[in-house]
């Protein structure tokens, strides 16, 4: 696992001005089952298709309630794409590849096959 | 009240909206969800956003404000006319607002999920303020953001649940569908309370009209009620009771004009009943009430005007002409005169906002100017005056209604049928005669009191009104000029009847002169009878005599002779 997971509070990982890189927060409330499967596959999907420029913020808004005004979180498990911008978020457990690639406009790297 | 005593009374959180609050005897179920719909424009977004505000400074109840649609901001700033400060009660930790944007552009689905951040959000804004109460506004704004609709049900149906759970007292808005309170059939889910807030217009008149349609577990009033929302914000005006139960005010106030009191048995108007002023155009109905106005304001009363054709200020000039000084009560602060357009509102419109006012301003004679300006179908009019004589009556106030009678129009129709309600009801009337018209006044009916019957003519002047009473004669009522003329009549006719008696006893005077000289005749003429009777009685008498003395003086020769 080459992701940069940090904890929800920490100081954000500075977005270094590359408009590859891709800053993902996930909300969860606590550990169920939908959010332990987001969390999985959100993983999964970053390595195959972001290796080396992302980077995971999990945010539990069971601790941290007050977090999910800001990015305007209704439903549970949400992905937030911070960066690049525009803004985009995605719900549910991430299960659909075809549509999170869809929602969060992943460009192939250029050295994909 | 229909409230039963036997059963536990259920919990209610009041709302602080005047009227409302007593129409559900109460307020809304305590710790429980209440569906406020309407179509858009009704003032859902105010009615909750008053709930919370009340709660937090009248109630110590603090409350949450979850907006769907509007940002914390323009809340803020839509509310700020009513003089809510949504900004001080937040800093002051007694309301939290927190604006859900539901946006479907930036919303991907890529499997199950569910709102539990909804929850989490309400939760902790409850949280942070202790909040009792909760506005959802509008909820359904989630149907658009979620492509879901089974899931976002469910979901709804646990959040009110939690809710429940949670003993808060939520107001949920919703948007008036198609053949269902809301959109989303929201009223299945929300089932305890709903209220139904209407925008209607009929003849261009726009009236906002609430209803309760259900309250589980309590009693409520079931009529539509028409409600205002202006500067004071939301009042709801549960004026339908139609009880008898009033009590009687007593004392009788003047009318302002000393010949009408005459008229009136006790001296005046009883306190607390209603007298309706009825007469055509220019008969001095505004003039009557602004005197009656004047009386009141100088023993200290306060008096509330409502007047829909004038301005107070062309009214209180207008009086001046009569010698009266209206603005010296105004500026003293016991006179107000609320003007208004009759076309500004609806019907109930105008009740409810009279209702208003008249609880603000407490006043102890209303004078609605005239009546007869109030116009919408006449059933609708009868049960507005109907409740608005009702209201008034409710609180002792004496009321004065003025009422224009239009030229030719049937005396029944022109009382508006409310003549039957009115306690004193005085007539003016213009006589139109010999090329001149005059005011005239007569007292119809006044309930309780023995009262003249008779017209009484009245003059305007710079001392006032002045009544005089008119001629009443075989000629028939007169008035005006012609009654002056009639009286000039009378007097003429009554010198020529003092000169004919004169002349009469002179005559008899006269004949009595003559009998008494005939009668000095004959009394002369039997003095002279009686005179010659004593004459022949005398000659006779001496005729006797000498006969005798010849008598003798023959037998005295004849012895001789022997």
């Amino acid at each position: 696992m080459s992701g940069d997971i940090s904890q929800a509070g920490e100081p954000e990982a500075d977005p270094d001005g590359d408009p590859g890189h891709y800053h993902l927060r996930l909300y969860v409330a606590g550990q169920t089952a939908k959010s332990l499967a987001a969390m999985k596959n959100l993983q999964r999907f970053c390595e195959e298709h972001l290796a080396g420029r992302y980077d995971i913020e999990v945010v539990d808004l069971m601790k941290n309630p007050q977090l999910a005004a800001g990015d305007q979180i209704l439903a549970i498990p949400t992905l937030v794409r911070r960066l690049p911008s525009p803004l985009k978020r995605i719900i549910g457990d991430l299960s659909n590849t075809e549509k999170v690639l869809v929602g969060l406009d992943i460009r192939p790297k250029d050295d994909r096959p | 009240m229909p409230e039963p005593q036997a059963v536990p009374k259920l919990p209610k959180a009041p709302t602080g909206i005047a009227g409302f609050d007593e129409i559900t005897f109460g307020g809304l179920p305590a710790g429980r969800p209440a569906l406020i719909c309407g179509a858009a424009g009704c003032g859902k977004t105010l009615f909750a956003t008053t709930f919370l505000v009340n709660g937090a400074t009248l109630y110590g109840e603090p409350g949450v404000f979850m907006s769907f649609e509007e940002r914390a901001e323009d809340l803020a700033a839509n509310v700020a006319s009513l003089g809510y400060d949504l900004d001080g009660l937040i800093a002051a930790g007694k309301l939290a607002i927190d604006h859900v944007r539901v946006e479907r552009s930036e919303i991907e689905e890529t499997g199950e999920y569910d709102l539990e951040g909804l929850f989490i959000r309400l939760g902790f804004a409850v949280d942070s303020v202790g909040a009792k109460r909760v506005v959802l506004d509008t909820i359904e704004t989630l149907f658009s953001g979620f492509t879901d609709p089974s899931l976002l049900r469910a979901e709804l149906r646990r959040l009110f649940g939690w809710i429940k759970d949670r003993g808060l007292t939520a107001v949920i808005t919703g948007e008036r569908g198609d053949g269902q309170l809301t959109r989303q059939g929201l009223e299945e889910y929300v089932s305890d309370c709903v209220v139904l807030l209407d925008n209607r217009v009929a003849d261009q008149i726009t009236t906002r009209r609430l209803r309760v349609v259900k309250y589980r577990g309590s009693a409520h009033g079931t009529n539509e009620y028409p409600f205002l929302i202006d500067e004071g914000g939301i009042s709801v005006l549960p004026v339908t009771s139609a009880d008898l139960n009033y009590g009687v005010a007593e004392g009788v106030i003047s009318s302002g004009v000393a010949g009408l009191d005459a008229m009136l048995g006790p001296g005046g108007f009883y306190r607390g009943t209603s007298v309706l002023i009825s007469g055509e155009a220019g008969t001095g109905k505004t003039m009557l009430s602004s005197s009656l106005i004047d009386a009141a304001c100088a023993r200290g009363e306060r008096c509330l005007s409502f007047v829909f054709e004038e301005s107070g200020a062309q009214i209180c000039r207008n009086a001046r002409s009569i010698g009266l000084d209206l603005a010296r009560h105004e500026a003293s602060g016991l006179l107000r005169f609320e003007a208004a357009r009759p076309t500004l509102f609806g019907l109930e419109m105008h009740l409810a906002r009279m209702h208003r006012d008249i609880d603000r301003f407490r006043p102890d004679v209303v004078v609605i100017d005239p009546l007869s300006a109030l116009r919408g179908p006449t059933s609708e009019l009868q049960a507005t005056l109907l409740r608005m004589i009702d209201l008034l009556k409710g609180r002792g106030i004496t009321a004065v209604f003025t009422s224009l009678r239009q030229e030719g129009v049937v005396e029944a129709a022109d009382d508006l049928g409310v003549s039957s309600l009115m306690d004193t009801w005085i007539k003016l009337l213009n006589v139109e005669a010999n090329g001149e018209r005059t005011r005239t006044l007569y007292v119809i009916k006044a309930r309780g009191m023995s009262h003249s019957h008779q017209v009484r003519e009245f003059l305007m002047s710079g001392d006032g009104i002045r009544l005089v009473d008119a001629y009443m004669g075989p000629a028939g009522v007169l008035t005006g000029t012609a009654r002056l003329v009639q009286e000039a009549h009378e007097r003429a006719e009554s010198l020529r009847r003092r000169q004919e008696t004169e002349r009469r006893v002179r005559d008899a005077a006269r004949r009595r002169a003559a009998i008494e000289r005939q009668i000095a005749e004959l009394h002369a003429g039997l003095d002279a009878v009686a005179d010659e009777e004593r004459l022949l009685r005398d000659e006779d008498a001496l005729r006797e005599t000498a006969l005798a003395d010849e008598r003798d003086e023959l037998r005295a020769r004849r012895s001789r002779a022997e």
